[in-house]
């Protein structure tokens, strides 16, 4: 077995030696894949509601048979006007709609607790519907939800994650390795055995990058059956570009490693400096348009933004490669980048 | 040139602290040469510098003829280094560990065997073993074959016999004996003044700098001066008394007792009947040989 054979052996074996990595590497992902796609929804259930109706009118039970049986609602019947006010303090319900008849016609007003605006403007706009389908009076807005006709969260959160796991399972591992022997020294016989020093790089970033791509194997499997992603030809496009992030992740771990010299220090740097801008800036739970524009230029460095950005393309709206072009060549260019400057370093370190 | 390694005029620092200060050593082919210095002398830095890790500031270094600078690479093949930390992988194997420091030199286990089977020999018994699972003295047996495998001419072992025990540390110096009568030359750091005498040639190294070189025997043969052993109930007041009697130049504990470094003016019967009757039990002061640990705290007082 030659060299690079022996160091990615040497290097599969700390893998799977370290129980505590290998827990972590395979069960994290699918843990948090399942956890957003399924318990963390944006998507609000069981709206408490309850009406409040001055008079009886086919209209009006009409309104209250449709809260009753969509899933959305759980409708608890009427109430009077005076005990509204107590019911929302206390929680038990989350929205009342009053109903007026006013000859001919209906008044409504929506009553609804909005100390959680996100669950508030969803229960309202859900009432809303509600009104519009069984109202004669009004024409009906149709809203057709395009790529996402369910509104699933998991949709959304998919490509985030991946955008997160990778990150964090290569930059992370690969710069905590390193400098792991660092620290105990062994890199220093690496260095001076005849090993060339790309030898020793290509033999820590090979195994990580093949571990990556169990993963995302397994991430992948999990969205398009589990989390019922649409499954399409775009499948290849989601494969290369999460090929080109991971080595962009790899690149980064690697230009970590080259800057630290504790494996504390290269966990603290990897978090903060990659896992928290991930999660707050990528778009993968707040909308980038939403942000100050200041912040929405600071977007523009992070990678994570653009695999996410193209992965919901891909993924979600499962448009060809010729709309994730941008996203590719920034994302290529940032790889070339780091990894020439993280090669370049590496060496210089003799 | 019959030097192995030739060190010329190095000095090197890290930011303002001086680590080493033209520093000049010459070590024959074949040689086993001991660089003794305490803690923080720059013995480590001087095993970089020579392992090709670290750059000097000032100086030509010579391994094997090749310039530590521009050759770095070719040196790379004929060095085996064996850092103070004993550098294995706490997870693999004891066989794990033998067969990847042999594959990175592109050699077999196999054909190096022979020489390292001295060393290896004990730790044959269990192969499947983990590193961190290894006693001090297993872990630096392991560290000196990983070392070795690539029959490299020269040696350089830094503090190898730090945090080992003393039966261990013993059959250490045995097997470098073996091993330097295959023709490797060996460089070996200690902090044991006690190993000194191991070696055949030694340099002692202090702050950066070199004090002396030369082979154990010659250099405790210049320690011309009037040593004394001395001992009583009370030591440390035995100490205090002793540092403020005239004709005194230095005294300082040693094993047991204190030794005693006086002028030609020290009486050692009279100081002692003068401690016994100021209070002081069982005083003895006779005279003594200095070994390579007297010198080392002659050099580093008079320095």
């Amino acid at each position: 077995m030659g060299i690079f054979g022996s160091l990615i052996k040497k290097e599969a074996i700390h893998i799977v030696r370290d129980k505590r990595t290998m827990i972590i590497t395979l069960v994290m992902p699918l843990f948090l894949l399942i956890l957003f796609g399924f318990a963390i929804s944006t998507e609000v259930k069981n709206i408490k509601v309850v009406t409040v109706v001055d008079r009886h009118t086919e209209m009006s039970r009409n309104i209250e048979q449709r809260l009753a049986v969509n899933e959305y609602f759980t409708y608890l019947g009427q109430a009077a006007p005076k005990d509204i006010d107590l019911l929302l303090r206390t929680g038990k319900i989350d929205a009342a709609l009053f109903i007026r008849t006013d000859g001919n016609k209906l008044a409504t007003q929506i009553v609804v607790d909005a100390s959680n605006t996100t669950s508030a403007k969803t229960a309202t706009g859900y009432i809303q519907g509600v009104l519009t389908g069984s109202s004669q009076s009004l024409l009906p807005i149709l809203t057709q939800t395009l790529y996402n006709p369910q509104m699933k969260s998991a949709y959304n959160f998919v490509p985030g994650i991946m955008g997160m796991i990778f990150i964090l399972i290569c930059a992370i591992m690969t710069s905590v390795s390193i400098v792991r022997e660092k620290e105990s020294g062994t890199m220093d016989l690496l260095l001076v055995s005849p090993t060339k020093p790309g030898t020793i790089i290509m033999g820590k970033i090979i195994p990580y990058f093949i571990l990556s791509c169990i993963i995302l194997a397994i991430m992948l499997l999990i969205a398009y059956t589990v989390l019922e992603l649409p499954f399409s030809a775009s499948v290849f496009n989601v494969i290369i570009l999460s090929l080109i992030y991971i080595t962009l992740s790899l690149s980064i771990g690697l230009l970590v490693s080259t800057i630290v010299n504790t494996q504390l220090n290269a966990l603290i740097i990897s978090a903060v400096m990659f896992m928290i801008p991930v999660i707050m800036f990528s778009g993968m739970i707040f909308p980038i348009d939403n942000m100050p524009r200041i912040l929405q230029y600071i977007t523009t460095i992070i990678p994570a933004r653009w695999y996410i950005s193209a992965m919901r393309k891909l993924m979600i709206q499962q448009l060809p490669f010729s709309y994730i072009i941008r996203e590719t060549i920034i994302l290529g260019s940032m790889t070339i980048v780091l990894l020439t400057l993280a090669i370049t370093k590496f060496k210089n370190s003799r | 040139m019959n030097s192995v390694v030739n060190i010329k005029n190095l000095s090197h620092s890290y930011g303002s602290t001086v680590a080493l200060d033209n520093v000049s050593i010459e070590v024959e082919r074949g040689e086993m040469f001991g660089i003794i210095g305490p803690d923080g002398a720059g013995k480590s830095t001087l095993y970089r510098i020579l392992a090709t890790l670290l750059k000097p500031d000032r100086g030509e270094v010579f391994v094997s003829g090749l310039n530590a600078v521009t050759d770095y690479k070719k040196i790379r093949t004929k060095i085996g280094y064996m850092p103070e930390r004993f550098s294995l992988y706490q997870d693999m194997t004891v066989n794990e560990n033998l067969k990847f420091y042999a594959s990175l030199f592109g050699v077999s286990v196999k054909e190096n065997y022979d020489l390292i089977a001295p060393v290896f020999s004990q730790l044959e018994r269990f192969p499947n073993r983990r590193a961190s699972a290894l006693s001090g003295g297993m872990k630096q047996k392991l560290a000196l074959s990983c070392a070795l495998i690539h029959r490299p001419e020269i040696l350089l072992l830094d503090e190898p016999t730090t945090g080992v025990d003393a039966v261990s540390r013993s059959e250490f110096w045995d097997m470098l004996s073996q091993l330097r009568k295959s023709g490797i030359t060996i460089l070996v750091s200690t902090s044991y003044m006690d190993e000194a005498t191991r070696c055949e040639r030694i340099a002692m190294i202090n702050k950066g700098k070199i004090l002396d070189t030369n082979t154990p025997a010659n250099l405790v043969a210049n320690l011309n001066e009037n040593l004394y052993s001395a001992s009583a109930d009370d030591m440390f007041c035995l100490l205090n008394r002793l540092r403020t009697t005239s004709g005194v130049k230095n005294c300082y504990t040693f094993g047991a007792t204190l030794h005693v470094v006086a002028d030609n003016s020290f009486d050692p019967d009279k100081v002692s009947a003068q401690l016994t009757t100021d209070g002081l039990k069982n005083v003895k002061i006779y005279r003594t040989k200095g070994d390579i640990e007297d010198l080392f705290i002659k050099l580093t007082h008079d320095g």
